[in-house]
This record gives structure tokens, C-alpha cells and sequence, in this order.
């Protein structure tokens, strides 16, 4: 399977975790593409730390307009009912709990939940507003590639690289699977067709509890 | 009250070396570019800055950094800044990486008159390291300080000649909250107008945060 397709069919799971009525951030990476493939016909507010509520798809080249960014920089546009914040006002929404969702990327997720997505180990260079997404949005979903280009584990017992946050993730999702972050560590909720349990658990350093409810994921 | 400058230029020179400056923008975006530029050609020396990025190296921030200006820079991402990391791997520069929402409560309560603030972001973290941690119920926080500049420069859209403000769409970002946390605003715009022209119930930063008001000679509008 090719990389762009496994990315492609993350963000079509994930964006089944959006529901109407939310007011949902995003990542940079495969959470960006979740727009495109929602469902029509949905009112989801998207919001960019930067200061935006109600974020666009890109502009028509030549449109764009440098005083319309998001928080990867990215020329965009805004949406009827689109609001926009000043930094404080942005950061008061983030930590105080009024966004119903988070999609983020990751380097590695723990088994309890334990997020590290802001570097790899070594000179650190940029936070941005990763930390205070996972301090204050009450669900945290994470969308990766299961493993790294060359085959280990993301998701592990511990996080090696610098955290980003602790306990904070409900929900990975890659192109094997769909696992749930509980109490008793990580619950295997669905998976890829033609993968099996074993190689979904290979692929994974944290031990599997598998779902008695187990399905295929869609 | 505010003093208006005929240059960005005039408006930043008596900037002394040494100074912390708080400079508004988001990446490229809402940079008070022309006050930079001034700052760079002045010359200034042993800078602390605090803004999110460093600019790009041929763009805002960069341009201090290359030159050697900047002692000290305090945001939250300078992944974009090739000069930066240069800087920080030779010990030319000192870097400190703050959480986004952190760094901007803490501009806020300098801004407001409060002496400090006690923030979830971060526990657990390296950015949480030797700091006062307290449980509020089940949440454990980090006890912040606030951030002050000497100096902050800002840009805006429109500026009426009391220095009332309004922003133009994502440009406006730390852009507002900076100007309440300096001791000396400069507040760069794209236009002057009128007192009276810019309705009271779209204002963004009332004239009061702001003592110096400039048009910028010139706007580049480039998207990083």
C-alpha cells in the first residue's frame, strides 16, 4: 500500500470522529486532509491558533491573502460565521475547554495516553501550541503512520522523546488500526482488512487488549 | 498620550541597547515589519526579544539575528529560522522555548496587573522543569510569571491619531495582547485616519496601550 493512500484512509477514519455542531483544531499533517473528506452537509467550525475560528480550504491561486494564515503558515480562507481572535482569546478557548476535539500527529504515544509530537530528541526548536491543545481539549485523537519509516514502534510503553503532554491522548489511529486509550492500557477497536491481530501487535511495543466487539475498520 | 512619527525610524530611535522588545506577528503574518527594519539599521545591540518566531532569514526577526543584535529570544517556534539554529548551536544566542498559550497568559497578565498565573500546560514536561507545581483539584498546574517588554512593537491595520486600533483577519494575533505589556508601545499601520472615523464598537486596542503611533513606508505581504 502506498503512503499517500494509508494517510488518505486515516483521515477518512478520523474524520468519523467529528461530529456536527463541533469546534474542532487540527494538526499539521494527515489531520489537515480530514476537511476534504467530511461528510456534506455537517457544521464543524474548524479552529487555528493563530487566531481563527471558522478556517477555509485554501485559496484559488492567486487569492491568497498574506493577512490570512493558519498556524502552519498556510495561505487560507475563512467560512460564513468565521471570527477572528487575538492570541490570548485564542489560547483562553484551547485551555479552557471549549473545544469539543483535537486531531494531532504524533512521534510516539504511550500506552497511558503520554503524547510526544513537538520534537525528536536533541536541540529543541518549536512548541508552538501543541502543549496547551493537549492541556485543555477534552478529547485528544491522534492520526500516524503506526510505525516509523523504518519499522519501530510509535506506540509504546513509554515515550523516549520529549513530551508533549501526559495522559492526554484518547484515540490513535493508523492505517492497521484503531486503538482506544483506557484505564487498563491500550484497547485494539478495529482493524485494517487484511491485517491480522498479531501483526497489528508486531507492529506495536505496548501490549493489546482486543476488543471483544472488534471490527473492521471501514 | 501618543505621539504620532513620521517614520518608523524617528519612532524607534531612542531604543537603547540592551532593551527587551516584544514584537507582535505570527510567522510572517502581522509583523511590524517596518519597525524591525528600522531596528536593524540602527543597529541596536544586546537584544532581548520575545515574540512567537524569528522570522525567516531574509524577512522580520531574521534580520537582527544576522546581523547579531539579538542576546536573547523568548517564543515558541523557531523551526523556520535557519539563522536561529545557527545562532543558538554556536552559543551566540540564547533560546527559550515557551508553550504558545503559555507565553501569551503570561504577556496578558503583565499586560493586567497580575503577578502570576497558574496554567495546566506543560506538567509533566521539560518546560515544567524547576517550576512550582499545585494541584487545583484533579489538575495539576504550572505556576507562571509574567512577561513584560521595555518596548513592544505592533502592527495594525488602521490607527486613529489617539492611537485606537483595528486588525486586518489572522494579522492580528499577539499583535493586541503584546501592546497592554510594554512600557513603550510602538504601534506601526498601514493607514492613519481620523479621530471619530473608526467605530468605537470594533476597536480592538483602545489608544491608552499605545504611546507611538507610525505609518509603515512599506509592506512586502509575503506568505511564509
Amino acid at each position: 500500500m502506498s503512503g499517500e493512500s494509508s494517510k488518505t484512509r486515516i483521515a477518512r477514519r478520523a474524520a468519523r470522529e467529528v461530529r456536527d455542531g463541533y469546534y474542532v483544531n487540527l494538526g499539521i499533517g494527515i489531520p489537515t486532509m480530514i476537511p476534504a473528506v467530511l461528510p456534506e452537509g455537517m457544521t464543524v467550525l474548524f479552529h487555528s491558533e493563530n487566531g481563527i475560528l471558522g478556517m477555509g480550504p485554501p485559496p484559488s491561486p492567486g487569492e491568497e491573502d498574506a493577512d490570512l494564515v493558519d498556524a502552519g503558515k498556510r495561505a487560507i480562507t475563512a467560512v460564513p460565521g468565521a471570527s477572528y481572535l487575538c492570541s490570548d482569546d485564542s489560547f483562553a478557548l484551547v485551555r479552557g475547554g471549549h473545544l469539543d476535539l483535537a486531531i494531532l500527529g504524533a512521534f510516539q504515544v504511550s500506552e497511558r495516553g503520554d503524547l510526544a509530537n513537538w520534537s525528536l530528541p536533541g536541540r529543541l526548536t518549536g512548541i508552538g501550541g501543541a502543549m496547551d491543545l493537549v492541556a485543555g481539549t477534552r478529547r485528544i485523537v491522534v492520526t500516524m503512520e503506526h510505525t516509523t519509516r523504518d519499522g519501530q514502534p510509535k506506540i509504546l510503553r513509554e515515550c523516549t522523546y520529549p513530551l508533549t503532554g501526559r495522559r492526554v491522548v484518547n484515540l490513535i489511529i493508523t492505517e492497521l488500526a484503531t486503538i482506544e486509550i483506557t484505564e487498563r492500557g491500550l484497547l485494539l477497536k478495529e482493524i485494517a482488512p487484511g491485517v491480522s491481530v498479531d501483526e497489528v501487535q508486531r507492529a506495536t511495543e505496548a501490549p493489546l487488549t482486543v476488543d471483544r466487539w472488534l471490527t473492521l475498520m471501514e | 498620550m501618543i505621539e504620532i512619527f513620521a517614520t518608523a525610524e524617528e519612532a524607534i530611535a531612542d531604543v537603547p541597547d540592551g532593551s527587551t522588545i516584544m514584537c507582535g506577528g505570527f510567522g510572517l503574518c502581522g509583523v511590524p515589519e517596518n519597525l524591525v527594519r528600522a531596528l536593524g539599521a540602527k543597529g541596536t545591540r544586546n537584544l532581548t526579544v520575545i515574540s512567537n518566531n524569528a522570522g525567516v532569514d531574509t524577512f522580520g526577526l531574521g534580520g537582527l539575528l544576522a546581523n547579531g543584535q539579538v542576546k536573547k529570544i523568548l517564543g515558541s517556534y523557531f523551526r523556520s529560522s535557519e539563522i536561529c539554529a545557527r545562532l543558538q548551536a554556536s552559543g551566540a544566542l540564547e533560546v527559550e522555548l515557551l508553550p504558545q498559550g503559555t507565553m501569551v497568559e503570561r504577556i496578558r497578565a503583565a499586560g493586567a496587573g497580575v503577578f502570576g498565573v497558574y496554567l495546566p500546560t506543560g506538567v509533566g514536561t521539560c518546560v515544567a522543569e524547576g517550576k512550582e507545581v499545585r494541584l487545583f483539584g484533579a489538575t495539576e498546574c504550572v505556576l507562571e510569571y509574567p512577561l513584560a517588554a521595555d518596548y513592544a512593537f505592533i502592527r495594525a491595520y488602521q490607527g486613529d491619531r489617539l492611537g485606537n486600533l483595528v486588525y486586518r483577519k489572522t494579522a492580528r494575533n499577539f499583535n493586541p495582547v503584546m501592546a497592554k505589556a510594554a512600557r513603550i508601545t510602538i504601534a506601526e499601520v498601514e493607514e492613519i485616519v481620523e479621530v471619530g472615523e473608526l467605530d468605537p464598537e470594533v476597536i480592538v486596542t483602545p489608544g491608552i496601550f499605545v504611546k507611538r503611533l507610525v505609518k509603515g513606508a512599506r509592506y512586502e505581504r509575503r506568505i511564509e
